[in-house]
């Protein structure tokens, strides 16, 4: 048993590195069907023919493609994505700064989907096809069919622009001195620097976008939930403690929640990709500065290095996010394996 | 029925719009719902009504258009992979992984980058990222069918392997993929409205919803019928098709329904 895990292991980790690789060949693919010449577009329509000869062979534009793909790798594994025409600056550099607020954001609104579909979930399945099922249901239907975008600037004008109970967009307020930068998840800094106030600020900052972008993971959660303690539910050794007098509530939350939040995971571990999708839009309206909202700066600025290090990091993330799952998975339900 | 209402809109816009959805009215501009205009007009003094009943064309016609392309895409693939397997079969599932890694609207922006921004640009993005989910299913119905008695019937009467193909196996392999496409449409009309709302899908005057929610954000809370009546109309195509594919899924998968 042991040893197939291992090799499960294995076999998932190597799939990962080869899908890591394919992705790199289709975001090196993509940069060479722009139908500009990048150098002319680099130098202006007026530099030179010598000159632009003189930079294509710099940037190795006149070498084969296969030669090119290899030193892109080569580039790739030292870390080097290019150098943003945006603002000059290696693409690298940029995705540093700005990952740790999505990594900050996306992570909250996880939460936000664990903590509010988990529950709904549950008392769903208890007063199966009563009111409160059908309450849930509408509310994981809205989930998956709400605009993202009107439901954030919907929220931000009711509860900021008119009734001020929320902040605006942003980290923190501007008159908040930002904590010492330390990790670059400004709650997380000001946590460990100590500072209540900014702290408050930036949770408060928090509450709106990690709402917004995970109420689509929220619906997902609550009915994969529902029907996972369902199926668990039906099964023997429910009835046996059951049919030992144990009391209803402890039956579920002690033996069949256990076996039915597995599927949950996964759920929740797939949504991420659609956590790094929402982030675009929701660090969009919410000028949250975080690499969703660089990918839309320099989709609008046509930054083409620094869009597909964005596409390329964002497929990275996702490709280790799934391994984790599946490891995860196998871990705790010795009964699935890769076949 | 929200969909065959949404399809029956989309049909007869011209009949329903009460004015072509490019005439402005500038001195009108951004009055409220009315009689005349039941969703009032926008900042150019468009009529919204107008606007949304057009946009149904847009976004009805993008989803049946992509979940289309990517599952003709996909069945073809699947089918190869299923039916041939071996060194074709290790091919084209790793090519689905791949493809698998990206987040649809990231590379959807990735592809409207170094093209140009266009409707059709976002939708061809968002068919390259759904595809793989369908050939993967339709590859594991292939392989659960291809052992069946009357795949074996039919070749012992002598048809050929693209006659049992078309004829025997690809029809009774539709069934999950039905249900995949539609509950899928749904999620692709919000992707490619949202694509449009931050401006690398459709393109003004283009009465396309999410772009019209952008072109009402500014006076959301004042003038709030710009935005929000194309808003509501997604909110309402998208959550018939997500019904839809739920009720598809109930017919077609009787154990599903009742386990409630």
């Amino acid at each position: 048993m042991e040893m197939s895990l291992a090799r499960y292991l294995a076999r998932r980790a190597a799939l990962t590195v080869f899908v890591v690789f394919g992705v790199t060949l289709i975001t090196f693919a993509l940069t060479h069907v722009v139908p500009a010449d990048p150098v002319v577009a680099y130098l202006g329509d007026h530099a030179p023919p010598e000159l632009v000869e003189k930079v294509r062979h710099q940037i190795g534009l006149d070498r084969p493609l296969p030669v090119q793909y290899l030193l892109y790798l080569r580039d790739l594994l030292r870390g080097d994505l290019g150098i943003s025409i945006m603002d000059n600056r290696p693409v690298s550099h940029d995705l540093g700064q700005y990952l740790p607020a999505t990594v900050e954001l996306a992570t909250s609104a996880m939460v936000v989907a664990i903590l509010i579909g988990v529950p709904t979930g549950i008392v769903s399945a208890l007063y199966k096809d009563s009111w409160p099922d059908q309450a849930a249901r509408v509310f994981a239907l809205g989930g998956t069919s709400l605009p993202v975008f009107y439901v954030a600037l919907l929220l931000l004008g009711v509860l900021y622009s008119r009734f001020g109970v929320l902040p605006g967009p942003g980290q923190l307020s501007i008159y908040t001195p930002p904590p010492p930068h330390l990790t670059g998840m400004v709650a997380v800094d000001a946590l460990v620097a100590g500072d209540w106030a900014a702290l408050g600020d930036a949770l408060r900052h928090l509450v709106l976008p990690a709402f917004v972008l995970g109420y689509f993971s929220t619906g997902l959660v609550t009915r994969m939930t529902r029907s996972s303690l369902l199926e668990v539910m039906r099964q023997d050794y429910v009835r046996t403690a059951r049919a030992k007098g144990m009391g209803e509530r402890r039956v579920v939350l002690r033996h069949a929640l256990r076996n039915a939040l597995l599927p949950t995971v996964t759920v929740i571990g797939l949504t991420f990709g659609d956590l790094l999708s929402g982030s675009v839009l929701t660090e969009t309206i919410f000028s949250w500065p975080g690499i969703g909202r660089y990918a839309t700066n320099s989709v609008t600025n046509v930054d083409v290095p620094a869009v597909l290090g964005v596409t390329l990091v964002a497929a990275v993330i996702y490709s280790v996010f799934n391994l984790v799952t599946d490891v995860v998975y196998a871990y705790l339900d010795p009964q699935i394996r890769y076949t | 029925m929200i969909v065959a209402l949404f399809a029956l809109v989309a049909l007869l816009a011209p009949w329903i719009a009460l004015q072509s959805p490019l005439t402005q009215d500038l001195a009108h501009r951004l009055t409220g719902p009315s009689p005349a205009h039941p969703f009032g007009l926008d900042s150019l003094g468009r009529d919204v009504f107008s606007r949304v009943v057009y946009g149904a064309r847009i976004s009805v016609v993008s989803g049946v258009l992509v979940v289309a392309t990517a599952s003709a895409f996909g069945i073809t693939a699947g089918t190869v992979a299923g039916w041939v397997g071996g060194w074709w079969d290790e091919a084209l599932m790793r090519l689905t992984d791949m493809f698998l890694a990206f987040p649809s609207l990231i590379l959807a922006m990735a592809i409207s980058a170094i093209l140009r921004p266009s409707l059709t640009n976002a939708l061809l993005a968002i068919a390259v990222t759904s595809w793989p989910t369908y050939a993967r299913l339709i590859r594991a119905q292939v392989l659960s069918l291809r052992s069946r008695d009357y795949i074996d019937a039919a070749r012992a009467q002598g048809a050929t392997d693209i006659v049992i193909i078309v004829r025997h196996l690809i029809p009774n392999a539709l069934a999950p993929l039905l249900v995949q496409a539609t509950l899928n449409i749904g999620g692709i009309i919000l992707t490619s409205a949202g694509l449009s709302f931050i401006g690398f899908g459709a393109q003004p005057p283009t009465p396309e919803w999410g772009l019209m929610v952008s072109e009402g954000r500014t006076f959301l809370m004042d003038q709030w019928w710009v935005a929000t009546f194309p808003a509501l109309a997604i909110l309402l195509l998208v959550l018939g098709f997500n019904l839809l594919g739920d009720g598809v899924r109930d017919v077609l998968d009787p154990r599903l329904r009742k386990m409630g």
